[in-house]
């Protein structure tokens, strides 16, 4: 059945996120044949219609005004509705992002619909949309559809694959005036941690480090690896507690959910909090030195050794891999 | 200040998980305070510490979920109140339980209300903000810090590893995200008192709602274990030899490097 599917793009320094094409990769397989119409919400964003279309959308509508500099959920709510009242569409995706986390459950709650939260896959059966999602910190899955109302979700980066960018692909840009008023919370300072390289929550690459790697010094090996494979550090919680990384590397339940190709954990005992951020990943290696840490229990393959050992190995091998292709 | 937390008794997902009818099997399973509404409730008592007021601590669930309210009081709460749909609802989503939560607060006149910022068992994020929208007041989610000054109020905002530093004012809807405080453990004397302290029972009815007013909007199909995996290959021998092999296998049987 064909339908009118609403994404919202999410920019972050001046460029569309990945989760941002995934989203139109999700929401061309809602549409079913339908139109995919991109809102970007923002200020300055007018230039980034045309990629959004070269990505799959079919029209681009912006929303622009210098509230909307900085998301705050009066800000893009008010933006957001205004789009959906004026394309009364019968599919939205966001991305499961913080901002997508932040705002989607507003926006259903104001349309007394439904909201599918965190899908990491979508099919056409029987005549429904089936979503399908983590429940139970990653230890079982759901497949759910919407009964009544708009088809509203939230799609986990990484896990939704985005259609192939087509430069030649043209689409209508064009511009909502919407009159933003107050904000009730207004963001005083933002104190960004390092997020340096490529953004954990979108790197096909993770190497993760936990209590194992002892201190600050001990993360240098861990990002060296991933410089030589393109990737990104990532850290379990005992590792962020222990102050040898900061809190914005986190993986698991409390901080970022990444689904790379390649997991590779260092350190990690495997806790179902850790899990619960990166099970979900393609291929996990794990590298611990007690033979029975539960993070073997997942991983595909396991080194039993101490990180300190084998990391710099590892490097070494990656490298002459590099030099030979 | 009139302080609520929303709290859901979840399934402890640190237990092993089974299906029995195409469903979670719960029996003999462990149910705990969802570990974020537990942040919720310590964050709760120390702003009622601080400000005077009262903590009503608001499940919607079945008559099970007392265990979990009496622990809230235990440790501090004054009141609690669960809404038993056992009777009345057969199947609901967050939709469902959003709209009792805020039909409940509707004529409560709450200052702050504190949720989770997410159930471990159900896991999407919704009720709280669902329920701030529902109210009419503003809601700032994954919060690490709360400061209250009359009803000035300032609070850091988890984004990602960014903190963000929010003015905003009462009534406000926060929902707790881990580092905002270490929970208390209940006291003996505490759950003494818990016993007596007021315990209020609710359904539809008392709410003046209808099963239709609540009806789901999605609906869960399956349910199913991930497939298991089959155990992974633990290499050995000389190290260099093992990385080797890693590489290797990485490259030609995962073709992930
Ligand atoms: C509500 C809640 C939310 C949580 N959220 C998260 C979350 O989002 N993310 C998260 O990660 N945790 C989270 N946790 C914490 C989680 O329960 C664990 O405590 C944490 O993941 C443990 O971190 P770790 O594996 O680094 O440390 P440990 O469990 O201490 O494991 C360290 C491992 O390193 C190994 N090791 C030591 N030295 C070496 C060496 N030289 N070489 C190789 N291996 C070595 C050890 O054998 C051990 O297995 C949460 C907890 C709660 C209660
Ligand atoms: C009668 C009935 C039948 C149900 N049947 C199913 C089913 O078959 N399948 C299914 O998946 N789910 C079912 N549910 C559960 C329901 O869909 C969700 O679990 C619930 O709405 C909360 O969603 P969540 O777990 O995603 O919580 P989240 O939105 O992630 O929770 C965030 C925060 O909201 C607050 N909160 C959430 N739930 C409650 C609550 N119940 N009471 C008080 N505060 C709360 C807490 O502060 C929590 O930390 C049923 C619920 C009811 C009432």
């Amino acid at each position: 059945m064909a339908r009118k599917v609403l994404v919202l793009g999410e920019v972050r320094d001046g460029s569309l996120r990945n989760v941002s094409f995934e989203a139109i990769g999700a929401a061309n397989l809602a549409a079913d044949g339908g139109e995919v119409v991109g809102v970007l919400v923002g200020e300055n964003i007018q230039t980034l219609g045309n990629e959004f279309i070269q990505y799959g959308a079919d029209r681009v509508i912006t929303v622009e005004d210098e509230k909307l500099a900085q998301y705050t959920s009066d800000g893009y709510a008010q933006a957001v509705l205004a789009v959906i009242a004026a394309e009364n569409p019968e599919g939205i995706i966001f991305g499961h992002t913080a901002l997508g986390k932040d705002l989607a459950p507003r926006i259903a709650g104001k349309l007394n619909s439904g909201l599918i939260s965190d899908v990491t896959s979508i099919e056409e059966a029987g005549g429904n949309l089936v979503f399908t999602r983590p429940i139970y910190s990653g230890k079982a899955f759901e497949k759910k559809i919407v009964t009544d109302g708009v088809i509203f979700a939230t799609i986990r980066p990484n896990n939704i694959e985005p259609l192939a960018k087509d430069e030649s692909r043209t689409g209508d840009v064009s511009s909502l005036r919407v009159e933003i008023k107050d904000l009730r919370a207004i963001i005083k300072d933002v104190v960004r941690k390092a997020t340096e390289g490529v953004d954990l929550s979108e790197a096909k690459v993770v190497i993760a480090g936990g209590r194992g790697v002892k201190s600050e010094e001990g993360f240098k090996p861990l990002k060296e690896l991933a410089q030589v494979l393109g990737g990104a550090v990532g850290a379990s919680r005992g590792a962020c507690d222990a102050d040898y990384c900061d809190y914005s590397l986190q993986i698991g339940q409390t901080g970022k959910v990444v689904t790379p190709d390649l997991y590779i954990a260092c350190g990690i005992s495997g806790a179902i909090q850790h899990l619960a951020g990166m099970s979900n990943s393609k291929v996990i290696v794990a590298i611990n030195k007690d033979p029975e840490a539960n993070i073997f229990k997942i991983a595909d393959y396991g080194i039993v050794g101490d990180l300190f050992e084998v990391v710099p190995l590892l490097i070494e091998e990656c490298k002459k891999l590099k030099l030979n292709v | 200040m009139n302080i609520y937390v929303l709290l859901k008794r979840t399934f402890d997902t640190e237990e092993k998980i089974t299906l029995a009818n195409g469903k979670i099997n719960e029996d003999g399973a462990e149910f705990i305070i969802n570990p974020y509404d537990e942040y919720a409730v310590e964050e709760a008592i120390q702003v009622r510490d601080a400000q005077g007021g009262e903590v009503t601590v608001v499940t919607v669930g079945n008559e099970f979920a007392e265990k979990q309210l009496r622990t809230a009081l235990a440790m501090g709460a004054d009141k609690a109140v669960l809404i038993n749909i056992e009777e009345d609802v057969a199947y609901g989503d967050q939709f469902t339980t959003a709209k009792i939560i805020s039909k409940y607060l509707k004529d409560k006149d709450p200052d702050l209300i504190i949720a989770g910022n997410v159930a471990i068992d159900g896991g999407s994020g919704q009720v709280g903000p669902r329920v701030a929208e529902l109210l009419g007041i503003p809601y700032i989610t994954t919060i690490t810090q709360l400061k209250i000054a009359g009803t000035n109020v300032s609070v850091t905002r988890d984004v990602e590893g960014d903190a963000e530093i929010i003015e905003t004012s009462l009534p406000l809807l926060v929902t707790a995200q881990q580092g905002l405080n270490e929970p208390r453990y209940p006291s003996l004397p505490g759950i003494m008192k818990a016993r007596k302290k007021p315990f209020e029972e609710l359904e539809l009815d008392d709410l003046e709602l209808e099963e239709d007013d609540v009806a789901a909007k999605t609906k869960t199909i399956e349910i199913y274990l991930p497939p298991k995996k089959e155990a992974g290959k633990v290499l050995s021998g000389d190290m260099s030899e093992q990385v080797k092999e890693l590489v290797q296998l990485l490259r030609s049987e995962a073709k992930v490097i």
